[in-house]
């Protein structure tokens, strides 16, 4: 296993590139811990399969370099860097048997037989194949490829890394439970290094000790599932973790107080607010009701149940917020406005975060 | 306008993939096929739009049998999960095609598209090719080639699957809404409980080629008929327990026992199995009639506001899922909380004995 350095690290498709917008993958530098998991989050197109295709060696950057335990592999061939790789869609040999399709990483490298016999076992428990060992890959579903797919990427104890990309796309939501916990358990025991792209919130936060927020090209955010949910650096993380995302209101701020739509709202701390768009930012669960003038006026649009909670659909100044009500808790008849958890109120200035002055001054 | 499968099944290769369904959809309604991957989802929609020949039953359309009809005879439209659009063709061509093929006019053409293009927010992308467009306005322009035919029956076949996070998060709100305009029937695959859930409607639980339940999404989701429909509307999976009720005592599988709490002493002596989904598990004791049990903890997963906790219970496995950010250690024993008035009773063969007291009160 092996620590990661993105060093002056960046990469443009365009051979001769001018501005930054030609960067499919912006600047960056990082050090990626030895044995954390990893997740690369963001929409499609904002460089997450880039940057995963420089780190595995399918892709020179146009500029930087990539270290694994500081030893400089940019121009390492894949093969030679040691890692280990799940698609998207499976990758497995039909005419092999689903044991052979596990044993073939630890057979290509000269494994002592006794060790793969054990090894292959121990993978096949984990992803519920035992009793398929003996058949051909062939003919199983394409969930059941997959998890040969992962079952083979896990295989060798030994590599630098383990990278996943969106692995878990054709598997079943039930499954999908089943095998990331697997994986996490995994990661648990062997402290393997492990990069997980995915554009899927959940999977992403739930997999990941650190999350990796990408948007333009760019890292927008490396934080704790936690961090990004509490303190989003960027309007982007509000808006792209949590489901709904972000509240977002328009907002003059002077001091420990916002205004938004004529209405104060203490901060809780006091900001320094230089030039630039001011909003801030409020997560549908930290909001709540109100009646008329004892807050921001809302009005109920619609209340969406989704089993666990409800998601209140409001109507703010022509503007959709939404607030998340617990699944027994009524949503009330005349609501005419709501209010926040101070705490959880975040500012943004240009869309991305400013840090509160000192709690107590103003 | 009403669709009737009347004991409708299909056969192939003399293996059995559905087994006879009698059901009714009526004009304007949103209807959910929910299962896991091979349920019977597609086979069953294939089925309603006359691609297949059932092996038993009827098709029955406004009162007419159209058992034996070809799909082209009949007002049916299909969006696939792969976005199928014509390449080659503009979006407006492409959304014109099946309104062509009808051989209307160029004037209704031209309003038909128009009209369709504005409900699906396409009408500033009309003069470009599906290439040039993102994957969710690719979705958006296959979803307009079947709406704009006005078909009388709409099928949707995992339609968001393969996009983004967040576009599923902003298609799945759009469709309710186009489908309250159309007023056609629509049928909706998912293999998520909670895309279910927020397309409200009617669901049918589907299960190893069986219709399981069909009924007002909230209410199959609250009041399942039994284990299986539990199972399969529950993401994460509903946690189960195997009890043999004698006087006031449960006794476990382990052979541990544990008091009757009050709201469940009614049941009469014999084998149950006790269901209740992961948000209800708590770590906090906040009930006095709460079970509380003793659980080994494998794995946290902490998704920013929610933490997902996996637990072994003697050999079975629970998923909790408790609000807030949790920082517990893998491997310790952690005592766990269950409200009686959260859990489902079913019976030996699966079947609902008592449904869970906080849903009859909703």
């Amino acid at each position: 296993m092996a620590k990661i350095t993105l060093d002056n690290l960046a990469h443009s498709y365009l051979p001769h590139p001018r501005s930054p917008d030609d960067y499919a993958l912006k600047e960056m530098n990082h050090d990626w811990v030895d044995g954390e998991a990893y997740a690369l989050l963001g929409a499609s197109g904002c460089g997450k399969s880039t940057l995963l295709n420089i780190i595995s060696g399918l892709l020179q950057p146009s500029q930087g370099r990539i270290l694994f335990d500081d030893v400089d592999v940019t121009h390492q061939p894949t093969a030679a860097r040691n890692i280990a790789q799940v698609f998207q869609f499976p990758v497995v040999y039909d005419t092999m048997t689903v044991r052979d399709n596990l044993a073939f990483p630890l057979r290509n490298r000269g494994a002592d037989p006794a060790y793969i016999a054990e090894r292959v076992d121990q993978i096949a428990k984990m992803i519920g194949m035992e009793a398929e060992l003996s058949h051909k890959a062939r003919g199983l579903t394409a969930d059941a490829k997959q998890k040969i797919s992962l079952g083979r990427g896990m295989v060798r104890e030994d590599v630098n890394a383990l990278l996943f990309d969106e692995p878990l796309t054709v598997i079943d939501p039930h499954m999908k439970w089943e095998l990331r916990t697997q994986l996490k358990s995994l990661h648990h025991e062997f402290g393997h290094t492990m990069i997980y792209v995915t554009h899927d919130q959940t999977e992403a936060l739930s997999f990941a000790d650190k999350v990796v927020v990408m948007h333009d090209g760019g890292v927008v955010q490396i934080g704790t599932p936690q961090e990004l949910f509490e303190r989003p650096a960027h309007t982007f993380v509000g808006f792209f973790i949590g489901s709904p995302g972000m509240n977002l209101f328009d907002a003059r701020i002077e001091g420990r107080t916002a205004v938004i739509e004529g209405t104060e709202i203490d901060l809780g701390a006091g900001y320094s607010v230089g030039s630039g768009r001011v909003q801030i930012g409020v997560r549908p669960e930290f909001v709540h009701f109100a009646e008329a003038g004892q807050g921001v006026p809302a009005r109920v649009r619609r209340v969406e149940d989704v089993g666990r909670h409800k998601i209140v659909r409001l109507d703010v100044a022509g503007r959709e917020v939404n607030a998340i009500v617990a699944e027994e808790a009524p949503v009330p008849d005349g609501v005419g406005a709501i209010r926040f958890d101070s705490d959880a109120i975040n500012v943004y200035v240009d869309d991305w975060r400013l840090a509160a002055n000192e709690r107590g001054r103003t | 306008m009403t669709l009737t499968l009347d004991g409708v099944s299909k056969v192939v290769a003399g293996r059995t993939h559905i087994h006879p369904i009698t059901l009714t959809l009526q004009k304007g309604t949103m209807n959910v096929l929910l299962g896991p991957t091979l349920a019977g989802k597609t086979s069953l929609m294939r089925l309603m739009a006359g691609l297949d020949a059932p092996a038993t039953g009827r098709v029955i359309w406004n009162g007419d049998d159209v058992t034996g009809m070809r799909v082209q005879d009949r007002k049916v439209a299909m969006v696939y999960q792969q976005f199928i659009n014509y390449p080659s063709m503009t979006v407006f061509e492409n959304i014109a095609s099946p309104v062509k093929l009808m051989g209307e006019s160029r004037q209704e053409i031209d309003r038909r598209v128009r009209e369709t293009a504005e409900m699906m927010k396409l009408t500033g992308l009309l003069d470009r090719k599906p290439l040039e467009l993102s994957g969710g306005q690719q979705q958006r322009c296959a979803l307009a080639r079947a709406l704009v035919k006005n078909a009388g029956l709409v099928l949707l076949d995992e339609p968001l699957a393969n996009l983004d996070y967040k576009l599923r998060e902003e298609l799945r709100a759009e469709i309710p809404k186009i489908f309250e305009r159309s007023g056609a029937i629509f049928v909706y695959a998912t293999t998520e409980p909670e895309e279910a859930l927020l397309l409200g409607g009617n669901t049918a639980t589907l299960w190893e080629g069986r219709m399981t339940q069909f009924g007002p999404t909230p209410l199959v989701y609250r009041k399942p008929q039994d284990a299986t429909t539990a199972r399969v509307f529950s993401d994460p999976p509903m946690n189960f327990l195997d009890v043999h009720k004698a006087g006031d005592m449960f006794t476990l599988g382990t052979g541990a026992t544990l008091a009757v709490p009050g709201p469940l002493s009614a049941l009469s002596d014999g084998d149950y199995t006790l269901g209740f989904r992961p948000n209800h598990l708590g770590l906090d004791d906040h009930s006095e009639s709460a079970m509380a049990f003793t659980a080994r903890l494998k794995v946290t997963e902490i998704t920013g506001s929610e933490t997902f906790v996996h637990l072994d219970i003697d050999g079975a496995r629970w998923v909790g899922l408790i609000h807030g950010v949790r920082s517990l250690r893998p491997g310790q024993d952690v005592r766990v909380y269950l409200d009686p008035s959260h859990v489902y009773v079913f019976g030996p063969d699966g079947t609902l004995v008592a449904p869970a007291a906080y849903a009859e009160a909703a």
